[in-house]
């Protein structure tokens, strides 16, 4: 049977987020837990995390968090990071032996820098270096896979049911002002733990439910500009989007939004406000490769905020709800109960609208 | 009320209106039986030269002369239809004098007959119309005709 | 006779027990194959000179008549084929070059019909066109590579001309002279009613159709008929006509005998003198003098109007698209191999080359190779028959097709491939006012108009099972697609997967 990468696996999924505007830190323990009752929107076959804020410590360094299938691997590989960053510290992620998850790989971290000579010789600015780093380590050696390239940020996934998935990683161990998670039900068992979401590039994670109908359409355009879709699956390509719309042509996410899930021609027709129109049918008209079709709830985190979003004809389920300084997203609102039982304005977003939250300056 | 309308602009001088008439008169169910091997006896007719041609057929007048001269009080309008009454007309073709279109002629009895819309055949719209290749011979409303 | 002989193709089955001897099949067959024998009061053919038009056959009003292909043979032989050898003998009594028209008829390999779309199950839900929204409003033009933004931060919305068409199909060229007025009326009106646009061809726009310029690309070829100012703004979008699929290399000749008129007078040359567009244009030796010709139209018309490029399929079509990319033209129109035509030498026709399906694939991946291709709008035609057609051939990669051959049919043609003898019994491929007025653009543009609306209903259809609702979401979309009884070679150009797998 081919593998994950080889072959395209749609898979079904559970999503849960949590951010606290106010900044203040929450153990990932409550996104764990949170994802026990949608125990069967998975089937073991992949659960993952991502926590943000997490290495205070160490905030103005890249969180290189990664796989490798040997030791032999993973000394060719730092080898070929000490060529181009500066590593102020490398440890085993540390994790918990429990029956549920096995066969783990070699899981490291690095804390790097890049080397500003390498960058100047590259005239490259510092994010695009990383990005074209990790999709050079993960196209081209075999072997080992880069699940996490942000700052201050960090994915932890596996091949298992996510709650466990949580409690492999020691999660409580972790504080973070925002957290995502993700419980996968992909329809083949490649059994990979790269397979497994968040899917990330730098400080960009995506956490996805449901199975896009545009996604050749999608790969096929971001392809254009330097990204390669290694694993053929909707997170992946939905990360690059985010990645080359936020970054690259630096839209807001609005406006990412209105690209990803456009309101529909008939919308935009009868929008009264005349600058409003225009926008809409020039990021249509521009991007029109990056309209995302077919049924998804995602919730991107990045440094300082979560942007949840619907596809356009929400086509699936995804709930949102807060309690003081809290905002929760989850695929249902049992998720959210169990993270917060008093929970207020549970709502479900209308498909195509993002719901946008920023910690508030100065608090991350 | 919908009549019948010629755009000349658009007759290919086939014919094929005058062959449909004389077919969906003929109580007939199949051309063939109705038309082969016979003279015919249409209602509209094709006129006009090689450079132009069109479908004659009655017109349905406002204020019908064929009507006032008919001898025998065969002719009668009724719901905007010119009609003849077959049981009434004697043949005297003064109708055929006295209509500035040619529009009626005698069929194949000697009794009198003219266009009256398919109205009494089975075809809800009129044969020369539905069998028209070019839309040359329309059936419709237009202003003027109430 | 003698030797010169070639019995008749066709022969004319009159059935005698339904022939009311009306005589229409005498009056429209411009060929005269028909005829009133007036002593014995029976019709008669001479079926030597019936090209299988079936005009004679469409409007017999008893279905007295059908006409078939002859049985005189002569013997059997794979390798010289009838018609091979039928052809030899047209050649040793003329001594001339073998004109046909329309596309390509051999029995090459039509990649549609080997590839299959997908549609969803389960993992993710088909949706109803009749209850979602199904949008297939495309936008053909350069799309701009990095956005802007103004002082305030605002997004500066401007970008290079586009043309908005309500559904991925326009109507190819087809030049005034080849066609007839009428059939140019019905499609200036059926593309201004869908909300498309058609192309005048090579042959310059009737002054009676100006007022269609919003659905109009006008066209620029080697000849440059009909070429003024007035003309290059009258369109949405200007074609530079550097091939044709059906006659890649080759350039166009329409008898002085055609050139009467109207015709005359829109292609701007004497009455009765031959039009020649020659092979190249003269003034575009390579592709930095298209460069220059592209910006020269723009220069005329102010940068308001997007410039096409219009090229056969030849075998290193995807290097020639690059090329065409990066000459600042905003559309390229790629023509396949089996691409309609009104005359066309018959070997060219034949043998030279590619399949639109290898051409479009090729190009798409290769724009995409170079990142470019967001930069320019890809179009696709040369035998796009359904809209089957239309959706693998946006799934491959283009953006939308061009049809002709499918609109003539939808106008009456009947695919008899004579264009090139002028008496089309229906209308379309004759300058015979006589003929002309056989077609009604009334009907024309009606049968168009509905003929599109069809597609667009199909294409809904496909759109709906495969879970996406907006046609950009297919564009390209290539995993939509698989392949059936295909070489590892086609599949790999195709750039698709084999059916099972």
């Amino acid at each position: 049977m081919k593998s994950e990468g080889q072959v395209r696996i749609p898979s079904g999924c559970a999503i849960a987020a949590v951010i606290s505007k106010e900044g203040n830190k929450m153990s990932g323990e409550m996104i764990t837990n949170a994802m026990k009752p949608m125990h069967d929107r998975s089937n073991g076959l992949g659960g993952g995390f991502a926590g943000y804020g997490i290495y205070p410590d160490y905030k103005d360094l890249y969180a290189l968090h990664m796989f490798f299938d040997e030791r032999a691997t993973r000394k060719n590989c730092e080898a070929f990071l000490k060529e181009r960053f500066e590593i102020v510290k490398s440890e085993i992620i540390p994790t918990r032996k429990i029956p549920s998850v096995t066969d783990e790989p070699i899981i490291w971290r690095y804390f790097v820098s890049p080397l500003k000579s390498v960058l100047a010789a590259l005239q490259l600015d510092e994010k695009e270096f990383m990005v074209r780093t990790v999709t050079k380590i993960n196209t081209e050696m075999k072997g080992a896979y880069v699940f996490s390239s942000g700052k201050n940020m960090g994915t932890f996934k596996a091949v298992g049911f996510p709650e466990d998935v949580g409690v492999f990683y020691r999660l409580e161990e972790y504080e973070g002002y925002s957290w995502t998670a993700h419980g996968r039900y992909p329809t083949n068992t490649p059994g990979w733990w790269g397979g497994a979401h968040p899917f990330t590039l730098l400080d960009y994670s995506v956490v996805h439910n449901g199975e896009i109908s545009s996604y050749d359409s999608n790969r096929r355009f971001i392809e254009m500009f330097g990204y390669k879709c290694t694993l053929q699956t909707d997170t992946e390509v939905i990360t690059y989007i985010m990645d080359y719309l936020l970054r690259v042509q630096k839209l807001t996410l609005g406006e990412t939004a209105s690209v990803i899930a456009a309101p529909f021609w008939s919308t935009i027709g009868t929008k009264k406000d005349e600058e409003d129109k225009k926008k809409h049918i020039f990021l249509r008209t521009v991007f029109s490769n990056l309209l995302i079709t077919g049924p998804f709830s995602i919730v991107l985190g990045f440094n300082g905020g979560i942007m949840a979003l619907n596809d356009r004809l929400k086509l699936r389920s995804m709930v949102v709800g807060e309690k003081n300084d809290k905002i929760f997203v989850a695929s249902e609102e049992a998720a959210i109960r169990t993270m917060e039982p008093d929970a207020e304005n549970i709502w479900a977003p209308a498909g195509g609208e993002p719901v946008i939250i920023h910690v508030k300056k100065g608090a991350y | 009320m919908k009549l019948i309308y010629v755009n000349e602009e658009w007759c290919l001088a086939c014919h094929l209106c005058e062959y449909n008439c004389a077919f969906a008169n003929s109580g007939v169910r199949d051309m063939v039986t109705a038309l082969k091997g016979k003279p015919i006896f249409p209602r509209i007719h094709i006129e006009g030269d090689e450079k132009i041609s069109f479908a004659v057929s009655c017109r349905h007048c406002t204020d019908p002369i064929c009507v006032k001269s008919c001898i025998a009080g065969a002719i009668s309008k009724s719901d905007g239809v010119v009609r003849i009454d077959r049981e009434k007309c004697v043949g005297c073709l003064t109708c055929v004098l006295v209509c500035p279109f040619g529009a009626l002629s005698p069929g194949e009895d000697g009794i009198m007959q003219k266009c009256e819309l398919c109205i009494q055949n089975s075809f809800d719209e009129p044969a020369c119309v539905k069998g028209c290749p070019n839309k040359a011979i329309v059936y419709e409303e237009r202003e003027g005709n109430k | 006779m003698g030797v010169e002989f070639i019995y008749p193709e066709f022969e004319v089955i009159r059935n005698e027990n339904r022939c009311i001897a009306c005589r229409v099949c005498e009056r429209q067959c411009a060929n005269e194959v028909h005829f009133f024998n007036t002593e014995h009061s029976v019709m008669v053919s001479d079926e030597s000179k019936c090209v299988n038009c079936q005009r004679c056959v469409s409007l017999c009003p008893t279905r007295a008549l059908k006409i078939v292909k002859s049985d005189c043979t002569l013997r059997e032989n794979s390798n010289w084929e009838n018609d091979t050898i039928k052809e030899i003998y047209k050649q040793a009594n003329s001594g001339g070059v073998l004109l046909s028209s329309m596309g390509n008829p051999r029995p090459m390999p039509v990649y549609w019909d080997k590839i299959l779309i997908n549609a969803s199950q389960v993992t993710n839900p088909p949706l109803d066109p009749p209850r979602e929204p199904m949008e297939t409003r495309v936008f053909l033009g350069r799309k701009p590579e990095k956005i802007e933004r103004d002082e305030t931060d605002k997004l500066k919305c401007e970008i290079p001309p586009q043309i908005e068409l309500s559904m991925p199909v326009m109507f190819s060229a087809m030049s005034y002279g080849s066609i007839s007025y009428n059939a140019h009326a019905s499609l200036a009106r059926a593309a201004t009613e869908i909300g498309i646009l058609y192309n005048t061809g090579e042959g310059g726009l009737h002054e009676d159709f100006y007022r269609y310029g919003k659905n109009t690309v006008v066209q620029v070829a080697s000849g440059r008929f009909g070429v003024y100012k007035d003309y290059l703004e009258a369109g949405a979008a200007i074609e530079i006509k550097m091939g044709q699929g059906a006659k890649p290399g080759i350039g166009g000749h329409l008898p002085g005998a055609k050139i009467i008129g109207d015709v005359s007078k829109t292609r701007m040359i004497p009455e009765g003198s031959d039009a020649i567009s020659p092979a190249p244009h003269h003034d575009i030796y390579s592709i930095e003098d298209l460069r220059q010709l592209v910006f020269s139209l723009k220069e005329a018309t102010e940068y308001k109007k997007p410039i096409m490029v219009k090229v056969a399929a030849v075998h290193n079509i995807a290097a020639i698209a690059s090329g065409i990319a990066r000459s600042g033209a905003d559309i390229i129109a790629i023509d396949g191999f089996r691409g309609g035509t009104g005359a066309a030498p018959t070997r060219i026709r034949d043998n030279v080359g590619i399949p639109i399906e290898l051409a479009l694939a090729a190009v798409d991946q290769r724009l995409r190779d170079e990142g470019i291709r967001n930069n320019i709008s890809l179009v696709i035609g040369g035998s796009v028959r359904s809209s089957a057609d239309v959706v693998k051939a946006i799934a491959l990669g283009a953006d939308a097709c061009y049809i002709a051959t499918a609109a003539l049919l939808a106008l009456g043609c009947h695919l008899c491939r004579t264009c090139q003898s002028g008496k089309c019994n229906w209308g379309i491929a004759t300058q015979n006012p006589e003929l002309v007025k056989r077609l009604n653009p009334d009907i024309g543009s009606k049968r168009l108009v509905n003929l599109m609306n069809a597609w667009r209903h199909e294409i809904k259809e496909f759109m709906g099972g495969m879970g996406i609702n907006s046609i950009e979401a297919l564009r390209g979309n290539r995993l939509m697609l698989r392949g059936i009884g295909m070489t590892e070679k086609e599949l790999e150009i195709l750039g698709i997967s084999h059916a099972g797998e």
